[in-house]
């Protein structure tokens, strides 16, 4: 029982980053109906750039902030430049962008950062916490993950700037009508997502180590938890995001082992565009066959 | 009067497809100036133009500044609010952040003031300000659509079908309250309409238009008098 | 037509000629461009003519050459009749992974097939299958010799059985898809609405095409993992799926000639840019892609396709 409990527990703070990463997939999807191939990797590469002002000397928080913000930037680039484009695309077109970015940002890591293994450091103790259910990490990394979900939650919901984004999401057309600048609410929401795939690689690199593909595994973690929580629902996708990594630790411990982790996130993936295509929280799908 | 919208030789297509063919009209500063014609005349078409929506050619002057070419975010904030075809709710949204968005450009704190002046027109918002938009009723949604318009303090205000869908008992409601609008707001009006009558009634000036050409035009009380034309174009 | 004809062969007889010519690791390196080119053709056959995207397809590589080389390994069977089996088990798993993503729009599939190619490493490593896969290890298998003595090396023979169902497959390739049925593919991908309403079962068009996608596919893996004479779950990562992504789209989505171009670019770019650094193919492939796409939509074949029919026309005048 007490295993068990701890299984859960420890999924619940592995959930906390699918949860983010999925929360910055949904973010794009909703805006621009597109899937961020390039996610994770945009987020390793944020990783880097903590470890690197990390080693010029400055303190953790304030090389983690310069992080974000940086992040925040080269996602708002990276819409403004590359996605703007292939706006309205077809699907072939879009994706093929997003994995060319994803080749390019694991490219410029490895070549900016080398491949080998790094570690990474985590700004809380590592003693065990909670009568031993928890490390310092994942128990400080939960909280910092949890802050980000819901200040971005507070955002959207409660500021002009995250209505405007919102609307921009839903109804481009009335937008401008209205004087919304739609154009820019999306590269805004590239940054923001940007920056939260940034705090999610520095919150799990000390737990799996930093190197040029730390986050594919994530990625697809996080794909499932979106899908399960429903590709167009933020709040969906949170959960699904907690609750995969609550399947994966158990599924882990318990029904397939370690060694099939990856596997258990395609089984999800496809169990849910099979059972409940639009995921637990989602609008109906409609086929765009 | 001087006129606040200017609109010289105006032409638009949707890519290959040429719509309008040399549209000339105005509306005057405080006037009520409607846009008449079958369906697929070009009139939402027009008010797409203004707003920059669709690509076009000609000349549109809005307070004596050429507004061709900007883009729709820049021609709202010169103060052209657009009740779009089919409203423009966002139905995701509540009511009370349909409002919110209407007034997007100016100050929060003015918009708060503005919202009980909508509501005194339009009292059934407050009763559903926190509902989802979506789930509102098609007047609700024409009200709540017009008051998005009219939060942005416009200086001229594009109607695009307030009538369609509705019950004749609400459009007449509505219509007598847009009165009110246009006097206690000071804004301009420019209304597209299929309900001749109303529109004549509503207006001081109209333009015809035919298949992207405007066919007649005067004052509004001249053409709904007329018999040829109103025989012949407004099927009445 | 003719042309068209006339080209095929002229392409064929360069093909055979190297035989005599190419030492033995060119050989080999033109074995895998076929090998990659009928992968791709699977790819295009699926993507560029019927519109599904899958990002996924080095799977069912890797499904292609564990079959061969857990054939070839633990039952002795001979290398070639190793491809029909593969063939039909590719074809069947295709079928079951596309499934439920079909009916969805194509970023699901995409999404499903990338997970899937995530995945796969990992299912072949797995311990219950070790007694099989080999686990991490992999499975070496043996290289084939010509048979009935012909005076052939074995990277010759190779080679010569590569192309020989390289060729096989392409025929059976243009023969599907520019008869009914790939006019059926053609239009699900540019009116799928209309495509319904002219009576095609578009759920069943749309399965059937992912099994024979995986099955071409499948084929080349088997051929690959006995050109290679090894398989290891290492070198069927997520990034293999990419790389036939990128071949795909080099070569030009749509076009049956474009893959062998797009074979071509896979086989030997990242030959020559792992020269100038690690990351430099990754890289490479990126650039490619984004500017593919930005300024060619229809790829390198498309584009090759459409200066050919300008200098017809210009011709013509
Ligand atoms: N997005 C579009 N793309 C192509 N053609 C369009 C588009 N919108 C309108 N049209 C065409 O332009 C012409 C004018 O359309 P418009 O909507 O302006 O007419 P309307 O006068 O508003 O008609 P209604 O009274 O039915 O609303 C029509 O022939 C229509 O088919
Ligand atoms: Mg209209």
């Amino acid at each position: 029982m007490e295993g068990f409990i701890h299984q859960v527990i420890s999924g619940i703070a592995t959930g906390g980053i699918y949860a983010s990463v999925a929360l910055a997939l949904v973010m794009i999807y909703q805006a621009t109906h597109h899937v961020n191939f390039a996610q994770g990797e945009m987020a390793t590469f944020s990783t880097y750039i903590t470890l690197t002002l990390i080693n010029i000397g400055l303190p953790y928080w304030v090389a983690f902030l310069g992080a974000v913000a940086i992040s925040f930037v080269i996602g708002v680039a990276i819409e403004r430049l590359l996605m703007r484009p292939v706006a309205n695309a077809p699907v072939l077109t879009s994706v093929g962008v997003f994995v060319g970015l994803l080749l390019i940002v694991n490219s410029v890591t490895g070549w900016m950062f080398d491949y080998t293994i790094k570690q990474f450091p985590s700004p809380f103790s590592g003693k065990p916490m909670l009568g031993g259910f928890l490390s310092g990490h994942e128990l400080g990394s939960t909280g910092v993950t949890l802050a980000v979900l819901i200040s971005v939650y507070l955002f959207f919901k409660h500021t002009r700037l995250g209505l405007a984004m919102r609307a921009a999401a839903f109804n481009p057309v009335s937008s401008r009508l209205v004087g919304v600048r739609v154009g820019w609410m999306l590269a805004l929401g590239w940054g923001l997502a940007a920056a939260i795939g940034s705090v999610a690689g520095c919150m799990v690199a000390p737990i799996v180590f930093l190197d040029p593909n730390m986050m594919s595994g994530i990625l697809l973690y996080a794909f499932a938890g979106a899908l399960l929580g429903g590709i167009d629902s933020p709040l969906g996708a949170v959960l699904g995001g907690f609750m995969v990594g609550v399947i994966e630790n158990l599924g882990g411990a318990y029904v397939v082992g370690t060694e099939l982790k990856l596997t258990l996130a395609l089984i999800i993936i496809i169990s849910v565009l099979t059972l409940k295509p639009s995921g637990l929280m989602g609008r109906k799908v409609y086929s765009r066959v | 009067m001087t006129a606040l919208l200017d609109v010289k030789g105006l032409h638009a297509a949707y890519g290959e497809t040429k719509v309008l063919h040399g549209l000339d009209f105005a509306v005057q500063q405080g006037g009520v100036t409607a846009l008449l014609g079958a369906n697929g005349a070009g009139k939402t078409t027009t008010l797409r133009a203004i707003c920059g929506m669709v690509r076009t050619q000609g000349a549109i002057v809005l307070g004596g500044k050429h507004i061709e070419g900007m883009a729709t975010e820049d021609i709202v904030r010169l103060g052209v609010a657009h009740v779009p075809d089919g409203r423009g709710t966002f139905m995701e949204l509540t009511v009370e952040e349909n409002m919110r968005l209407g007034a997007y450009t100016r100050p929060a704190r003015e918009a708060t003031a503005d919202f009980d002046r909508m509501f005194g027109y339009f009292p059934r918002l407050k009763e559903r300000f926190r509902q989802q938009a979506g789930t509102l009723s098609g007047g609700e949604q024409q009200m709540l659509a017009i008051s998005r318009a009219l939060l942005l303090r416009p200086k001229l205000l594009l109607l695009d079908e307030p009538s369609f869908g509705l019950a004749p008992l609400i459009v007449k409601e509505i219509f007598g309250i847009m009165r009110r609008i246009k006097d206690e707001e000071g804004v301009s009006i420019l209304l597209v309409e299929q309900n001749a009558t109303i529109a004549l009634a509503f207006a001081d000036h109209a333009y015809l238009l035919e298949t992207g050409r405007i066919v007649i035009s005067g004052p509004a009380s001249d053409i709904s008098k007329d018999e040829s034309i109103r025989r012949s174009y407004l099927g009445y | 037509m003719r042309a068209s004809w006339l080209i095929a062969i002229l392409v064929l007889i360069a093909a055979i000629w190297p035989v005599a010519t190419f030492s033995g690791y060119h050989l080999f390196q033109l074995t895998m461009v076929v090998v990659y080119a009928i992968a791709i053709l699977g790819l295009a056959i699926l993507t560029g003519i019927n519109g599904q995207i899958s990002l996924g397809h080095g799977a069912f590589y890797a499904i292609g050459a564990y079959t061969t080389a857990i054939l070839m390994a633990s039952w002795d069977v001979p290398y070639w009749v190793t491809l029909p089996v593969s063939a039909v088990v590719c074809a069947g798993v295709g079928f079951l992974v596309g499934l439920p993503a079909l009916r969805l729009g194509g970023l699901y599939l995409a999404l499903t097939t990338f997970a899937l190619a995530v995945a796969i490493p990992q299912v072949l490593k797995h311990k219950a299958f070790e007694t099989w896969t080999g686990g991490v290890q992999g499975l070496v298998i043996d290289k084939p010799e010509a048979p009935f003595d012909l005076p052939l090396t074995s990277d010759q023979w190779l080679y010569l059985f590569s192309l020989f169902v390289g060729v096989i497959m392409y025929a059976l390739a243009v023969n599907l898809t520019q008869g009914r049925i790939g006019r059926a593919m053609r239009a699900v991908r540019d009116h799928a609405v209309a495509a319904e309403a002219m009576g095609i079962n578009l759920a069943m068009l749309k399965t059937r095409t992912f099994a024979v996608s995986a099955m071409y596919t499948g084929v080349a893996g088997s051929l690959g993992a006995i050109a290679v004479a090894f398989v290891a779950p290492d070198s069927f990562s997520v990034f293999l799926s990419i790389t036939f992504f990128v071949g795909l789209v080099a070569g030009g989505a749509a076009s049956i000639g474009g893959t062998i171009i797009g074979a071509i670019f896979i086989e030997f770019v990242p030959n020559l840019a792992d020269k100038v650094s690690k990351a430099a193919p990754g890289a490479v492939y990126g650039v490619i892609l984004i500017v593919m796409m930005f300024l060619m939509p229809k790829g390198a074949g498309g584009f090759v396709a459409d200066m050919w029919r300008k200098l017809v026309k210009a011709g013509g005048r």
